[in-house]
């Protein structure tokens, strides 16, 4: 078996192993450093996969697990999420009596999200999901005296369980159509052709299951109340990570449908709908971490317009890569600013931020105006990517769909920085610690780094292709 | 290379003052002045070194930045450029010299002045169209900022409408951006580039909605009658040194995009619609004037009479794009309208410094309060009289030249147009006239009696931008052919 080639991952599952075995003997004033460990796994892993790149695409394990750039550009990107997620976490979870155990679940939910950015087979999709969402469960309820916490954890383990049961029923009937889970058996089957309903059918509920991990209609109802119930650090995780895995599982499962389903249309009316939803549900949000969960609903549309398009020949995988990277530092970056401020959430208590830590709103307003789009942050390079390929493929009407909600996201976005530019502020600010405060300011350099040399990531990803 | 020292001092004196805690008020103050006067000393320099009689585009800059979407850093001026922008810095030195309220927080009111001039200079400096939208933008955000920290009455409602007005109207201007980036065989944002091989030269739908696009942008910041229900609450609003550059400097941006994008970029559509622009700028012109006219408040007034003038600019621009084969003509009102965007620079900057003046003085704009004040502030009556004649066009001053030369084209191509924007200037005439006999001639009011003359620092600002006025107005030669040189190679080079 070439074991070599999941390095990377099997460098995350002795990482979580380890971090279990450590934590359940280590004493409460050691479990911090169950957060070093998590960086070191999460760093070797990287390392790891930096090795991979650049190689010629291929398929291992018997076809089920891809090796190729859109995979290994995914999994960087997973990871440094969660090293992002990680170093927020020490000082945030330090009076927790379970501290250590949190970085093991963290480090298996990170290895179910790339398990769904590689698998090039149904079933192995259908672990990966499982595995991810298992994992996010009780790191959304790890609060388990907080109310809200606990409501967000149930709506997420609800919905995720509705889900990932359509994802199983679809995988079943799949395999029912094609006699294999395999998504280079099933597309030479397709090829052939086969009973269009049953598959359509199929095809709908696996794109259902996996739109509850993108956050996307019409599963998204979790995500708000996770953004804004879940520890923080988890609510940057859950809201970023997950999707990348989905997003690119997504695209390489859209990739192997025959041309006569309509696929494109139904993923671009899910687009559609995901990023309405998304953003008149912030226009009237009064806390922040709500409204970053509803931005994130919101984001997920435009990420599928990358998918509509990823059939049509045009350069969708870069855009939607592009897209994530930038969406991805963002949206960290904004949580980094939520957690370092102790997670003060409500909008009221944002009043005058501007006054009291110029530093730490400049790095909030960033991470909002490149969620926006507004050049020359990174998030505009992205959404331009993602318009440029979407007019290129004769979707001109998603890309105005697309433009006029992000006019309308202005005003919340702008809401926020009103609010913490204007308002006489009130009562002291309190910050949480070193590792956040470094998390943050590594977040802040990355996405101003990344914009002025967007074109080095655009080298990066110009030729990332799907394994065929 | 000394284009982009113009734009980054200011920028790097921004961070400058909002990253180190102490200064003193005294000591922002100066340091602002400073690196206004030192980015102004930056353009005396480029104008130097510029010849009139070389390439359009002069002292060119290029580095790479994203070329694989074409999106690069380009600086460089034609000679309308550079003539607006060495205006407007004079605007931000003059209105960063007057002394103003800063509400205690001096040191971030000149960190924001400082940032609003480093971004409008690069508005005019840049020959990169996304980075032209980004200044274009981010100059809204410094305005924005002034208004709604430093203004009064309802600023921060003020700041919003102003804000959002302007940003839908930037966000129309960056989808036609993206079209005409679209329309070149390998996209590109060098303006250079579209401008040599005038990609949507065919006309057609395509290009008809990317005209409307940049139009619409451009015409509310403009603002062109009717997108112009922003404005007069904005200057109101704002204090007085912030509603001189908005209308010294924030508006040409519209105009000079107009010249620099669609005049440059699509002529033949522009073309096409040159008669319906040149309308709309008659409405404006005279609508503008009208509803000054009836106007009580002293800063609303200022504010409609903007209006009014960016018509004439408009006007001349409309003339520029026409399809008439005289060409003498066209280059006459193209001229005709950068001179004016200058002139009314100058011009409006003072009367809305003055403004200020009476608003630190007595905290009214009514004009019925006022009266009498001609013996009470001489100089300022004298400052105020000079900047309202220059404005309604008296011969010998900047205005004039401007405008003789737009009404001089526009009488060539289209002599019914003329005539009834000359009826423009007519009513800003009565208005102006009105306007000084009710603050400055009667008698005095009780109230006024403890009203104080300019102190040092208002009157040396005022005599400067007075000293402009009567320079253009007597020896505009230096001006014109620098801008001359520009625009006879837009209209020629059809």
């Amino acid at each position: 078996m070439p074991l070599g080639d999941l390095l990377p991952e099997i460098t995350l599952l002795l990482g979580a192993v380890s971090i279990v075995l450590f934590a359940s003997f280590a004493p409460q004033r050691y479990q911090a450093w169950a957060a070093g460990l998590a960086l070191v796994a999460l760093f070797v892993a990287a390392w790891f996969s930096v090795q991979q790149w650049g190689a010629p695409p291929r398929l291992t394990f018997s076809g089920v697990w891809a090796l190729d750039s859109v995979a290994i550009a995914a999994k960087l990107l997973i990871l440094f999420s969660g090293a992002v997620v990680v170093a927020l976490s020490p000082d945030w979870m330090r009076s927790d009596r379970r501290h250590g155990e949190y970085y093991a679940l963290c480090l298996f939910s990170l290895l179910g999200m790339i398990m769904m950015a590689s698998a090039n087979d149904a079933m192995e999709l259908v672990v990966g999901v499982l595995l991810s969402s298992v994992a996010s469960y009780p790191l959304a309820a790890y609060h388990r005296s907080f109310t809200p916490a606990l409501e967000a954890a149930m709506k997420y383990f609800l919905i995720g369980a509705l889900a990932n049961a359509l994802l199983v029923i679809g995988v079943v009937i799949l395999f029912g159509l094609v006699g294999d889970t395999d998504y280079v058996k099933a597309s030479e089957v397709f090829q052939v052709g086969t009973d269009s309903i049953a598959l359509s059918i199929a095809v709908a509920c696996i794109v259902l299951g996996l739109t509850y991990k993108l956050g996307a209609v019409p599963t998204q109802a979790w995500m708000p109340d996770v953004a804004q119930g879940a520890p923080a650090p988890i609510a940057a995780l859950l809201t970023v990570a997950p999707k990348i895995g989905a997003a690119v599982a997504l695209a390489r499962f859209v990739t192997i449908l025959p041309e006569n389903l309509a696929w494109p249309s139904i993923v671009a009316l899910i687009s559609v709908a995901t990023m309405t939803l998304g953003n008149l549900a912030a226009l009237r949000q009064t806390d922040l971490r709500r409204l970053l969960g509803w931005s994130s609903v919101s984001q997920s549309g435009y990420m599928l317009m990358a998918i509509v398009v990823v059939g049509s020949g045009v350069a969708a995988l870069p855009a939607l890569l592009a897209f994530l990277v930038a969406y991805a530092l963002a949206n960290l970056l904004a949580f980094a600013v939520v957690t370092h401020l102790r997670g003060r959430t409500d909008l009221e208590h944002y009043h005058g931020l501007a006054r009291q830590q110029p530093l730490i709103t400049a790095a909030l307003i960033l991470a909002l105006l490149s969620l926006v789009g507004i050049p020359p942050l990174v998030g505009f390079f992205g959404k331009f990517l993602l318009f440029e390929v979407t007019i290129e493929a004769g979707y001109a009407w998603l890309a105005v769909v697309a433009a006029i909600n992000t006019l309308v996201s202005l005003y919340y976005y702008l809401r926020v920085i009103a609010i913490t530019m204007f308002k006489t502020p009130q009562g002291k600010v309190h910050v949480l610690g070193g590792w956040s405060w470094v998390a943050l300011l590594v977040s802040l350099a990355l996405l101003v780094m990344v914009s002025l040399g967007f074109q080095w990531l655009l080298g990066m990803l110009h030729h990332i292709a799907f394994v065929r | 290379m000394i284009l982009t020292l113009a734009w980054c001092l200011p920028l790097l004196g921004t961070l400058l003052l909002a990253f180190m805690p102490r200064w003193s008020t005294s000591g922002a103050r100066i340091f602002s002045i400073a690196t206004a006067a030192l980015a102004l000393a930056m353009l005396v320099w480029a104008w130097i070194g510029f010849d009139p009689d070389g390439p359009l585009f002069q002292h060119v800059l290029d580095v790479p930045w994203v070329p694989s979407i074409g999106v690069g850093y380009r600086v460089g001026v034609d000679g309308i450029a550079l003539a607006v922008a060495t205006m407007s810095a004079l605007v931000f030195l003059a209105s960063i010299a007057y002394p103003v309220d800063t509400k205690g927080q001096p040191r971030q009111y000149y960190a924001w002045m400082l940032f609003l001039m480093a971004t409008s200079l690069a508005v005019f400096l840049v020959l990169d169209l996304l980075l032209f939208y980004v200044f274009f933008d981010l100059s809204l955000v410094g305005m924005y900022f002034l208004i709604g920290r430093w203004g009064h009455g309802k600023p921060q409602l003020s700041a919003l409408t102003f804000f959002l007005f302007t940003f839908a109207g930037s966000l129309a201007l960056l989808l036609a951006i993206i079209g005409l980036y679209l329309s070149l065989d390998s996209p590109s944002f060098d303006m250079r580039l579209i401008i040599e091989q005038q990609p949507l030269a065919g006309g057609g739908l395509y290009a008809g909605l990317v005209f409307l696009g940049l139009m619409l942008g451009l015409a509310i910041k403009t603002p062109l009658v009717p997108l112009h229900t922003w404005l007069p609450q904005a200057h109101v609003d704002a204090p007085g040194p912030a509603s001189a550059i908005l209308a010294g400097v924030l508006l040409k941006m519209g105009t000079y995009g107009m010249v620099r994008l669609p005049l440059a970029m699509l002529p033949d559509t522009f073309q096409r619609y040159a008669l319906v622009v040149g309308i709309i700028a008659l409405v404006a012109i005279l609508y503008g004037a009208l509803v000054a006219l009836g106007q009580r408040n002293l800063k609303r007034r200022i504010a409609y009479t903007s209006i009014n003038h960016m018509g004439y600019t408009v006007l001349g621009i409309a003339v520029a794009a026409s399809l008439s084969d005289n060409l003498a003509a066209k280059q006459l009102a193209l001229t005709g309208a950068t001179v004016e965007m200058v002139a009314h620079g100058l011009i409006t900057g003072s009367l809305f410094l003055i403004c200020g003046s009476f608003w630190q003085r007595t905290g009214e704009y009514d004009l019925d309060y006022y009266g009498g004040l001609a013996y009470q502030a001489p100089l300022l009556t004298g400052l105020t009289v000079l900047a309202a004649f220059a404005s309604l066009g008296m011969p010998g001053l900047a205005g004039f030249v401007a405008e003789f030369q737009i009404f001089a084209g526009t009488f060539a191509v289209y002599p019914w147009l003329a005539v009834l924007a000359v009826l423009g200037i007519l009513i800003t005439a009565g208005l102006f006239l009105d306007l000084l006999r009710r603050l400055f001639f009667g008698s005095l009011p009780v109230h006024l009696a403890q009203f104080t003359e300019l102190n040092r620092a208002e009157a040396t600002v005022l005599i400067a931008l007075g000293l402009g006025i009567v320079i253009i107005g007597v020896y505009p030669s230096f001006l014109l052919e620098v801008i001359d040189g520009a625009s006879a190679l837009l209209i020629g080079g059809r």
